[in-house]
């Protein structure tokens, strides 16, 4: 008997082209279905962003002159290019470009690095993948399909950008869009990769997200070093590439080869990896564990579930503070003049005094990344109770109120923690005024758990819509780094927890707005866990 | 006759844990075979290196003529599977799955997805969210029974079926046989393998310790004889095959090795049987014998359980306590 006998002849490809792996079209579609609120959601609120700068950049510096003023400022103040990266031109979209190009790629950058992991990681974690895979799919259509869904995102994002800066010019405007969804495809691929390594989505998402902070902390380092970002640290940088292209500056077209060859890398990579390992295991594999256990408590389970996500963010602002502290010693060393670039800081959040302003913006900074771990962390207990993982807990002797607080603890500890962390490496970087800096870190957590207590009553009071809370703290995080650029109403900025705050060190300490804020965070949790209390538990 | 599945010494390890260790199947051409096996037994492991997504460490595997990992795609036109977990997106409704699946596999047969949309009684507009558990694998069912597929791999497929349904997946099984279909049937529902199956293979610590038709089996085994006789013939607890023989009057209990019960059962006659009854062996004692780990050190379950009147290697009589209830069961004839 010959293998090939019982074949009959095979049935025709559903839907796949020879190019690409079979079922890819059919998973690209479903990747859409499912995206189909999410993806135009991130695409138009990065575009809005972007296409909102030249009109309020024009009416804040209207001149020539005053344009050429920021420029010569730029150059001479380091920690000021360490915040948005070196300007080289004096066109308003040279300007936008300086202002947004960072902060656009990065938001594509997270944008796609979700996109990814949800449609490969995360599809094998849950099980899901194991039936699709059963069907006609080729072993790397999952990852064919994740990475074309992000790759449409990025274009259409680069079309709508290139699209509406088109007045500014349309080279630059092309420049800018291919930068910014370039920056999301590298990091995309990224993703890709680590959703290879990892067995856990979740570990993926953060070794992904990991290197984007990484990402953006050595482009400040790198363009505080150097006024026209030829710093060796900005080449590293994906995110400084977006500056090397250098839209409506004079483009440097050959920097696209840069995103090109650290995609077709990266997807390489991911690609060789995909198709030589088992579904749902990763390259290291597992160890046994111990075979009894202490965990005795809620508590104490929480604290299981996420000490090891809160080492990841503890090392991660710990650094980030080092190298923004290493930075501040530059903005002492500032010529020229003081009172624009005073003014510069001022518009990007910061208060009186160069130095201090920059330490207050910073800190602000690291502070309202710090709410995307509380968020994070207390959208735990939605995951747990989404995926069926809290129903045999809370059917122990085990009240809702007790099994929430262990993970509200770590969300809120944590976020203090980090926080002292961030001031910790902040001061060593430094090396002065520790006090200042510690306070001006830890002014910063009533802010961070009023986020988090908005996660905790949208959870309790609307399950299904408790992910609300990550467009709430992004959007504070947006109104904390572009708002006081885009010039908006101070009802607007004030709407954000994080601008009631005192401007330490340069301002002197306010005790009511802090106190008032942890008020504030204390009734959103109480009504949060009240509604919790309440409600059905959803299965 | 075709083999749709062939494995022969199947090796797969996770780090330093083996999962398989020199697995043997065979599968032929448009037959319902049974998987049978306790828990980590290693049956899911050769399902997923089946369906390519496990690769074996070393051994070797066909499906429908095919290396599962090699030409995995091509394969799976032709494969529909049903995990005994199967999860949903939350966001899609059952009907959007069962089409995905089917354009994932080699096409749907739309009359035949209506018509078993309606025999296992699913409302697809659900959102995946919203399913039980029982409602989630008819999801999963559907899809397969409605694929033009060659072989359905079924991996606990009924679990969280209720009765009714359960019959329904049967009847469906019944037809996918008529229809040619090859059937894998992982189970451990042992009266809907008694049924269904034509032939099984039972596994135990990755590796196959039995298989064949159910009736092969039973030969196997011994069957538990209860008699009342006009005299006890001496020398009765001598015969070869005879285990656990317990006298009272005029009334025998034993058991038998299944091989040897016509030569016992002419030495009754010889003694004038008044009555008799005999228990062939249920799958149960099939599986209860397998599943068991009769290792020398005595097994996890090891208690008053392990000397069961089914040991074939009939070690340690001197504890056997007969009266076990293995062989005592209730089927009569």
């Amino acid at each position: 008997m010959t293998a090939a006998a019982p074949l009959p002849a095979p049935l025709p490809r559903p839907g796949g082209t020879r190019l690409l792996p079979a079922g890819t079209g059919t998973l690209l579609r479903l990747a859409l279905r499912r995206d189909r609120v999410t993806i135009p959601v991130w695409v138009a609120a990065n575009a809005l962003m972007v296409l909102s700068m030249p009109g309020t950049l024009e009416s804040l510096y209207g001149t020539p002159a005053a344009r050429a003023a920021l420029v010569r400022q730029m150059e001479a103040a380091a920690s000021l290019r360490a915040m948005t990266g070196p300007l080289f031109g004096d066109s308003p979209g040279a300007l936008t470009a300086w202002r947004v190009g960072v902060y656009a790629a990065l938001l594509a950058a997270a944008m796609s690095l979700l996109v990814v992991v949800r449609h490969t990681r995360d599809e094998e974690e849950s099980g899901r993948q194991e039936l699709t895979a059963s069907g006609a799919v080729g072993r790397r259509a999952p990852l064919t399909a994740a990475l074309l869904t992000a790759a449409l995102a990025n274009g259409l994002l680069a079309l709508l950008v290139a699209a509406g800066l088109a007045g500014q010019g349309a080279a630059g405007a092309v420049a800018l869009g291919l930068g910014v969804a370039g920056v999301g495809m590298v990091f995309a691929t990224a993703a890709a990769v680590a959703a290879q390594l990892t067995e856990s989505a979740r570990l993926a998402r953060g070794l992904t997200a990991a290197v984007l902070g990484a990402a953006f902390v050595l482009r400040a380092a790198g363009d505080s070093a150097a006024a026209d970002g030829a710093s060796v640290w900005t080449w590293l940088s994906p995110l400084g590439w977006v500056e090397h292209l250098r839209p409506f500056a004079g483009e440097r077209w050959w920097v696209l080869a840069l995103f090109a060859a650290a995609v077709l890398a990266q997807g390489t990579a991911a690609y060789l990896l995909a198709g030589r390992r088992d579904l749902g295991m990763s390259f290291l594999p597992t160890r046994p564990g111990p075979a009894a256990g202490r965990l005795g408590t809620a508590g104490a389970l929480a604290w299981r579930l996420q000490r090891g996500a809160l080492l990841g963010w503890g090392v991660g602002f710990l650094l980030a503070g080092a190298v923004y502290g290493g930075l501040t010693e530059g903005a002492s060393g500032l010529v020229g003049d003081s009172e624009r670039a005073r003014e510069i800081v001022e518009r990007m959040g910061g208060g009186t005094g160069l130095t201090d302003a920059f330490v207050a913006t910073t800190t602000g900074m690291l502070g309202l990344v710090a709410a995307l771990f509380a968020v994070a962390s207390v959208l735990r207990l939605s995951g747990e109770e989404s995926s069926g993982r809290a129903e045999p807990v809370l059917a122990a002797s085990v009240g809702r109120v007790r099994w929430a607080a262990g993970h509200l603890a770590v969300a809120f500890g944590g976020a203090a923690l980090l926080m002292v962390l961030a001031g910790a490496g902040f001061a060593a970087g430094y090396g002065r005024d520790v006090p200042g800096v510690l306070a001006a870190c830890l002014v910063q957590v009533p802010a961070v758990w009023v986020i988090g207590g908005v996660a905790v009553l949208l959870y309790g009071a609307l399950p299904r819509g408790a992910s609300a809370a990550w467009a709430v703290a992004v959007a504070v995080l947006l109104l904390g780094w572009i708002g006081p650029a885009l010039d908006l109403p101070s009802a607007v900025l004030d709407a954000s927890p994080f601008a009631h705050l005192p401007k330490l060190p340069g301002e002197a300490m306010r005790w009511g707005p802090p106190a008032a804020l942890t008020g504030l965070a204390a009734l959103l949790t109480a009504a949060g866990l009240a509604a919790l209390r309440r409600r059905d538990l959803a299965s | 006759m075709t083999k749709a599945i062939s494995v022969s010494g199947l090796h797969k390890r996770f780090g330093r844990t083996p999962a398989l260790d020199g697995l043997d199947l065979e599968v032929e051409s448009g037959e319902v075979h049974g998987f049978l096996g306790p828990n980590g037994a290693g049956k899911s492991t050769t399902i997923r290196v089946l369906l390519g997504l496990l690769r074996g460490d070393s051994g070797a595997a066909q499906v429908l003529g095919r290396d599962p990992w090699r030409d995995a795609v091509e394969v799976h036109r032709r494969i529909a599977y049903v995990p005994g977990d199967v999860t949903l997106w939350r966001g899609l409704t059952g009907g959007e799955v069962i089409d995905l699946y089917g354009r994932l596999r080699g096409g749907l047969d739309a009359g035949r997805r209506a018509e078993l949309v309606e025999r296992f009684d699913l409302d697809p507009t659900r959102k995946g969210r919203t399913y039980s558990k029982g409602n989630r694998q008819k999801v999963a069912l559907v899809a397969a029974f409605a694929s033009d597929v060659d072989l359905l791999i079924l991996d606990e497929p009924t679990s969280g079926l209720d009765p009714l349904m359960e019959a329904v997946f049967r009847r469906c099984v019944a037809e996918e046989r008529e229809r040619g279909r090859t059937v894998l049937l992982s189970s451990h529902v042992l009266g809907e393998v008694e049924e269904l199956c034509d032939r099984v293979s039972i596994v135990r610590k990755g590796r196959t310790v039995e298989r064949g038709s159910l009736a092969e089996l039973r030969h196997l085994t011994r069957t538990g004889v209860s008699a009342e006789l006009a005299t006890v013939p001496e020398g009765l607890a001598a015969l070869p095959g005879v285990h656990g023989l317990d006298v009272r009057g005029d009334r025998v209990r034993f058991q038998v090795d299944t091989d040897k019960l016509g030569a016992v059962l002419r030495v009754l006659g010889e003694a004038g049987v008044r009555s008799l009854t005999s228990a062939p062996p249920t799958l149960e004692e099939l599986f209860l014998r397998h599943y068991r780990d009769d290792g020398p050190g005595g097994g996890p379950d090891g208690g008053g359980g392990t000397g069961g009147g089914l040991d074939r290697d009939g070690g340690g009589t001197g504890g056997r306590d007969d009266s076990d209830g293995l062989v005592d069961g209730p089927v009569a004839r």
